[in-house]
């Protein structure tokens, strides 16, 4: 079996790896188009509607989850079926964290934000106590032994119901908050805090909160593959011999990369908890922490590229944001209106899609659309030098 | 006693069924070293024609038809998707097989809507009683069934030309072209029987006696079972999947009745999870060695 998961030559050329070489102006555009980007999704809250907003921030999570993985099976090359189960942890930290001391349930009472870094760091901790066994094996005996973390994450979940709730009545969070800013429903006979003449109830503020921890995470994972600890795990999934003669301690890379996806995975469970308003054990392998979520995350970074942290974004935005916006678009007409049996859902057509995407991918373009993106901006600045 | 004596029994039955599924696994990285997560779907398949011919074809007609479309479902898998991407590394291609596992589930269950059709007519439901042992009929079967099949097969590895050509593909593809044996027909042949392995297997997954429920996506996540029981026993190792399938099908009866049920799907995996760490490869799995 070969050392990574994207062996191909294809790949190889198409890496997403640090190109000193690039003039200026490219690197001003990349600035310029992140700021626009940006400055556009501080403003969709004041004119989008309530579904769009939360489809958004569904998606979100998916793309704080998605980075974290494609640092872990992109750069790193560990193949992690187990991303569900840190979900999962990540949700009850938070929830344990912050909950009121005292009651039936477990809970510490902290303040939420040290609820949020507890969860991350719970999740990370988890991640790194799995480096005994993630350490020691490789690409698919990797992926159905992360696998075993999901099914143990689904018993433990079911068995302690002072941790997790019951699978029947789940627990509820308590609502974010930093610096005295709530970002739940705001009380009732208050003053709703206005910007721009629109009232920022739970969603818009719930949407803020989502994007600022969405540009940490991607700016965070941008650094570290640009940074020292990329270049020690793509060296050690390139080669674990020739890595530690570099001098790279593969056991430590590879302990860290697991860890630190973990802890994105965290993240992204505690902001699943904070977007259901609900933490709740799934019943089933198939939940919201379940094998379905673990391959969803890995076939949003095939899609979006493996490593590539962009592309990771946009794999979520496909494979979390068109499940839900499918039906918004077409509400009123009777395309996707089914329910029941034998009737296509935007659910089983987004799986279609995304099923579809990881073949083509595959088949096709290895690099995935990051490796489409690299090849637009090679062939754009190549006209631009000549002409 | 006597419930233990019944648990074992029932337990190896189940144990036989996922030896059937991971023997798959198994057969297809041999040839080809990819993995296949699509193995779930195309039991899933094979069982859904099962069930949309049976009132036409009867039982056995059904069941034969089934089992023969799981077998070309993957052959069609094979020869359109994998052989045809080149470019891709066996970890790459193992991802493609997620794609299709995605896509052949979510269409099967559809169709399903919210039938859930039990398929193990013949067997299913009819106890055993031997003395004061009570055992399931369809674990029974499918504990013979899978003897006679593992035993064809085994036969076939050893002593026929295909099993021949198939060891020495598994031991250094590129010699054994040179060696004029033809690199696509064991990697297809392999996909075949695989597929047609997954096909037998489902006519017993989706019984009331293995499981209670019937053909579902309950079922697929039990085809799931059979990953830990292949890697367990080694990937590339064939007698590995059969002691791996009969580990995984004892664990999950074992630990159903004296620990929980909910434990048992758990059970299986952390099983799994304490062979790899002892040996990463497997019970009996090759060591992987690493040249600089």
């Amino acid at each position: 079996m070969s050392e990574t998961i994207t062996d191909t030559p294809a790949a190889q050329q198409h890496r997403a790896a640090p190109r000193p070489d690039r003039p200026l102006w490219t690197v001003l555009l990349r600035w310029a188009v992140a700021l626009a980007v940006l400055l556009v999704l501080l403003y969709v809250p004041l004119i989008a509607t309530r579904p769009w907003l939360r489809t958004g921030e569904y998606a979100m999570i998916g793309a704080v989850g998605a980075i974290g993985l494609t640092l872990l099976s992109g750069q790193a090359g560990q193949l992690s079926l187990a991303h569900g189960f840190f979900l999962l942890t990540g949700g009850v930290g938070y929830v344990v964290l912050t909950a009121p001391t005292g009651r039936s349930e477990l809970g510490f009472g902290l303040p939420p934000i040290l609820g949020l870094v507890g969860a991350v760091a719970l999740s990370a901790l988890l991640g790194l106590a799995f480096a005994p066994v993630s350490g020691r094996l490789r690409g698919i005996y990797l992926g159905v032994a992360s696998l075993s973390l999901v099914f143990i994450g689904l018993y433990l979940g079911q068995s302690l119901s002072s941790l997790a709730g019951t699978t029947s009545r789940g627990r509820d969070p308590v609502p974010f908050s930093i610096f005295g800013i709530g970002f739940g429903d705001p009380e009732p006979g208050k003053p709703v805090f206005q910007l721009l003449g629109v009232p920022l109830t739970a969603t818009e503020r719930l949407w803020y909160l989502f994007l600022a921890l969405t540009v940490i995470a991607a700016v965070l994972a941008t650094a570290a593959v640009r940074g020292r600890p990329g270049r020690a795990w793509r060296a050690v999934r390139d080669n674990e011999a020739a890595a530690s003669v570099l001098g790279v301690s593969v056991v430590r890379a590879k302990a860290g990369a697991f860890a630190v996806s973990s802890g994105y995975a965290g993240l992204a469970g505690a902001m699943t908890v904070l977007w259901f308003g609900l933490l709740k054990p799934d019943e089933s392998e198939y939940g919201t922490y379940g094998i379905n979520v673990s391959i969803a995350f890995l076939a949003m970074i095939i899609v979006g590229g493996l490593g590539s942290v962009l592309g990771a974004v946009i794999g979520a935005v496909l494979v979390f944001g068109l499940p839900l916006a499918l039906p918004i678009l077409t509400s009123g007409s009777s395309l996707l209106s089914g329910t029941g049996g034998g009737a296509i859902t935007p659910i089983i057509l987004t799986q279609f899609i995304y099923g579809a995407a990881i073949i083509a991918v595959v088949m096709f373009e290895p690099g995935g659309l990051a490796a489409i993106g690299r090849r637009l901006g090679t062939l754009l600045s190549r006209r631009g030098r000549e002409g | 006693m006597t419930t233990f004596l019944q648990i074992v029994v029932n337990g190896l039955g189940k144990g036989a069924v996922y030896a059937l599924l991971a023997l798959g696994f198994v057969v297809i990285f041999k040839a080809t070293e990819v993995v296949n997560f699509a193995h779930g779907s195309l039991a899933l398949l094979g069982g859904y024609v099962v069930f949309a011919t049976r009132p036409t074809l009867g039982w056995a007609g059904a069941a034969a038809v089934g089992v023969l479309s799981a077998g070309i479902a993957a052959l069609v898998v094979e020869r359109l998707m994998l052989s045809r991407a080149k470019l891709a590394s066996a970890d790459s291609l193992a991802l493609l097989t997620i794609g299709v596992d995605i896509v052949v589930t979510e269409e099967i269950v559809r169709r399903l809507g919210t039938r859930i059709p039990f398929l193990g007519d013949p067997y299913d439901a009819k106890p055993l009683h031997a003395g004061d042992v009570t055992i399931f009929r369809t674990q029974f079967v499918a504990l013979v069934v899978s003897a006679l099949l593992l035993t064809g097969f085994f036969l076939a590895f050893r002593y026929s030309a295909w099993g021949l050509a198939m060891r020495a593909q598994a031991e250094n593809r590129e010699a054994a072209a040179l060696m004029g044996i033809r690199s696509w027909r064991v990697t297809a042949s392999a996909w075949l029987v695989a597929g047609v392995l997954a096909g037998v297997a489902v006519l017993f997954l989706a019984t009331q006696d293995f499981s209670g429920s019937g053909l579902s996506r309950d079922t697929h996540s039990l085809a799931l079972a059979a990953f830990p029981a292949a890697i367990l026993g080694g990937l590339d190792a064939t007698s590995g999947a059969v002691v791996g399938g009969l580990v995984v099908g004892l664990a999950e009866a074992l630990s159903a009745q004296y620990i929980s049920f909910d434990f048992a799907k758990s059970a299986v995996f952390i099983v799994m999870l304490v062979v790899l760490v002892a040996r990463p490869s497997g019970l009996f799995g090759t060591r992987e060695r690493q040249r600089v």
